[in-house]
């Protein structure tokens, strides 16, 4: 072989290689990911499911009828106003704050940082400890805006980071250049910033929302096992035993997730430069 | 048609103990068309901001048409500035960002409409309205800024290095265009640039402006005939610059004594000084006569329509240029007559 011949075979190798290495991928996440669905959505309407049988030979409706019952929908409308709290009020509280670490230099901008990304260092439980402390003192325990408080420490992290991101490539002189031509605070807001950061909002909204979705230990403990939230829920039913109805409520817990996602799943594409392609799969 | 002063503008930014802007005062007189000059971080950006409302002066007076403009919001004043880079709001079509300054003033749709039709027209961009920002050209992204600043009929139209990012046919053009529509309108326009050549173009009036301080104020044809300062001689081309004791109209210098009849300068008084005279002003090689002396060609650069020639006299050097159809020939190492006019030696401060 003379060396052009290598010089010529060396990318079409490459080429295969990375397109093994694509399907490979493929299929690790189909893996990782569909088939757990799978099992869960078959386990839901099976009978009776056991070893060796590929699929199960009775199926039933009994484990999703015996789930879908006032508790589930209480702790489902109890997650979901959850939720969208701590997403409305950590977009509010951290777009300024991402706005000052992402625009501007200023003394102490290093801890700043450092304490707005703590919650991801410190244990959240030993948080949770503290904060339950006061929270008694000021009957937020075991009440919904307790939990939703307290669900805003490990939300934040990610929403000021996701949002600093956005400003660090945002020029704010089209501000400027919209008050001079009379627009006020709010109008440069909405016409001019807010198109601007849509897609980084909506980005770090998603991940408000999941976070919170499946926080378990901290509404547990602010809760006081008052407050019952999917995870909660969950959690009590997991040590029932019948794999149909975990099943089952494990996917009335997944699919507003899953359903969030996909609604947003354009802002998420590498062709929004906000997160530089993250999540293009 | 408004009538600008600054009075006594001062900004000191935070963390910094130099002002970037220092009592500065102007009067700018209403529907004219003025140049912050000078060299960048000089002061001239900041100054325009702060007449937009954008920067906030450490301490100064602003009026329009004498009432007090400060306490009035940036978006009230009717000071729209146009960027450098035009910032065309991306999101938006053509049309939307020449509509944006009516929108936000409640204008209905109809006329919005009408008006932008007419403003793409003036700036001589017809048709466009539908099309994207990121679609057109730098020429055409500014020529719709331009006229998404005037759709809104400002007091102060404020224009920050309007040519900069341009090459230079398009410069040409859009210089024109600003000319011919700043004449039209008669909107008060204030430009900021670096460019000595783009200011004497297109302002009435040029404001020189050096580390914060205004320096001279005046037609563009004064920085060339009486400049204030030898740095602002330089900066409008002066290259001939000689130490010199003056003694009422006289200058002594180490080549010789030369009278000047020009009107005496406030700034120069007697004592040390510095005598200039612009290249093109000196004669050579003409029958002595007052203010002539010996010179030895030391160099000469032909540049086509006239002569470059850089001259010693005594320790010192000048350099004078002579149009090429004058008759006679000089060439290097000749000793000439070297003239300079007394009407035309100018005297200033000496540099520190």
């Amino acid at each position: 072989m003379t060396t052009t011949d290598m010089e010529k075979t060396a990318p079409d190798s490459r080429a295969r290689m990375a397109t093994l290495f694509r399907y490979a991928a493929l299929i690790l996440l189909l893996v990782g990911l569909v088939l757990p669905f799978a099992a869960f959505i078959i386990n839901s309407f099976a009978f009776r499911w056991f070893y060796p049988q590929l699929i199960p030979n009775e199926w039933s409706m009994d484990a999703w009828n015996s789930v879908l019952d006032d508790d589930l929908f209480n702790a489902l409308q109890n997650s979901i106003v959850i939720a969208l709290t701590v997403t409305i009020t950590s977009l509010i509280i951290g777009l300024p704050a991402a706005r000052a670490l992402g625009l501007y230099q200023f003394r102490g901008k290093r801890v700043v940082e450092f304490l707005i990304l703590a919650p991801t260092i410190v244990p959240g439980i030993a948080v949770a400890m503290g904060l339950n402390i006061n929270f008694l003192r000021w009957n937020l325990a075991g009440e919904v805006l307790g939990v939703a408080l307290v669900h805003l420490v490990p939300v934040m992290p990610y929403v000021v980071l996701t949002l600093s991101g956005v400003f660090a490539n945002y020029n704010p002189e089209f501000e400027e250049q919209a008050r001079t031509l009379g627009a006020g605070f709010f109008s440069t807001f909405r016409h001019v910033t807010l198109p601007a950061i849509f897609p980084g909002l909506v980005v770090a909204g998603l991940f408000a929302f999941l976070v919170s979705w499946g926080q378990y230990i901290l509404t547990f403990l602010i809760g006081q096992g008052r407050v019952i939230t999917m995870p909660v829920l969950l959690f009590t039913t997991i040590p029932g035993g019948r794999n149909p109805n975990i099943a089952a409520m494990s996917l009335v817990f997944i699919a507003p997730a899953v359903l969030i996602l996909i609604l947003t799943s354009r802002y998420l594409s590498g062709e929004s430069n906000t997160v530089g392609g993250f999540g293009q799969l | 048609m408004t009538h600008v002063t600054l009075e006594q503008l001062v900004k000191v930014y935070a963390g910094s103990t130099k002002p970037a802007v220092n009592d500065f005062s102007l009067d700018i007189p209403s529907g004219k068309l003025i140049a912050f000059l000078g060299p960048s971080g000089c002061g001239k950006t900041t100054t325009l901001k702060m007449i937009a409302g954008l920067i906030r002066p450490s301490a100064g007076k602003i009026t329009f048409d004498g009432d007090d403009i400060l306490p009035i919001p940036t978006e009230k004043r009717g000071a729209v500035m146009v960027f450098q880079n035009y910032l065309l709001f991306p999101y938006m079509s053509v049309g939307d960002n020449v509509g944006f300054g009516l929108k936000m003033r409640g204008v209905d749709k109809r006329i919005i409409a009408q008006k932008v039709h007419e403003m793409l027209d003036l700036v001589k961009l017809p048709d466009i309205a539908k099309r994207r920002p990121a679609q057109l050209s730098g020429g055409q992204q500014q020529r719709v800024a331009l006229a998404r600043a005037l759709i809104t009929e400002p007091r102060v139209l404020l224009l920050d290095e309007p040519l900069s990012n341009l090459d230079a046919h398009l410069r040409d053009e859009m210089r024109e265009l600003i000319l011919t529509i700043q004449r039209k309108l008669k909107i008060t326009t204030i430009f900021v640039t670096h460019d000595q050549e783009e200011a004497v173009l297109l302002a009435d009036q040029v404001a020189l402006i050096f580390d914060g301080v205004l320096q001279q104020y005046a037609e563009p044809a004064e920085f060339y005939q009486r400049p204030t300062s030898e740095r602002a001689a330089r900066f409008f081309g002066g290259v001939n610059f000689l130490p010199a004791k003056r003694d009422q109209n006289t200058v002594g210098t180490a080549v010789g004594t030369f009278r000047f009849t020009a009107p005496c300068i406030e700034q120069a008084p007697s004592g040390d000084v510095t005598l200039t005279i612009r290249p093109e002003q000196i004669r050579l090689a003409e029958a002595p006569e007052e203010n002539t002396v010996i010179g030895r060609v030391r160099e000469r650069i032909y540049v086509g329509t006239y002569t470059r020639y850089k001259i010693t006299l005594g320790e010192h050097e000048i350099e004078a240029i002579r149009s090429a159809d004058l008759p006679g020939s000089i060439n290097e190492g000749d000793e000439i007559n070297v003239t300079l006019p007394s009407d035309r030696i100018w005297v200033v401060p000496n540099a520190r």
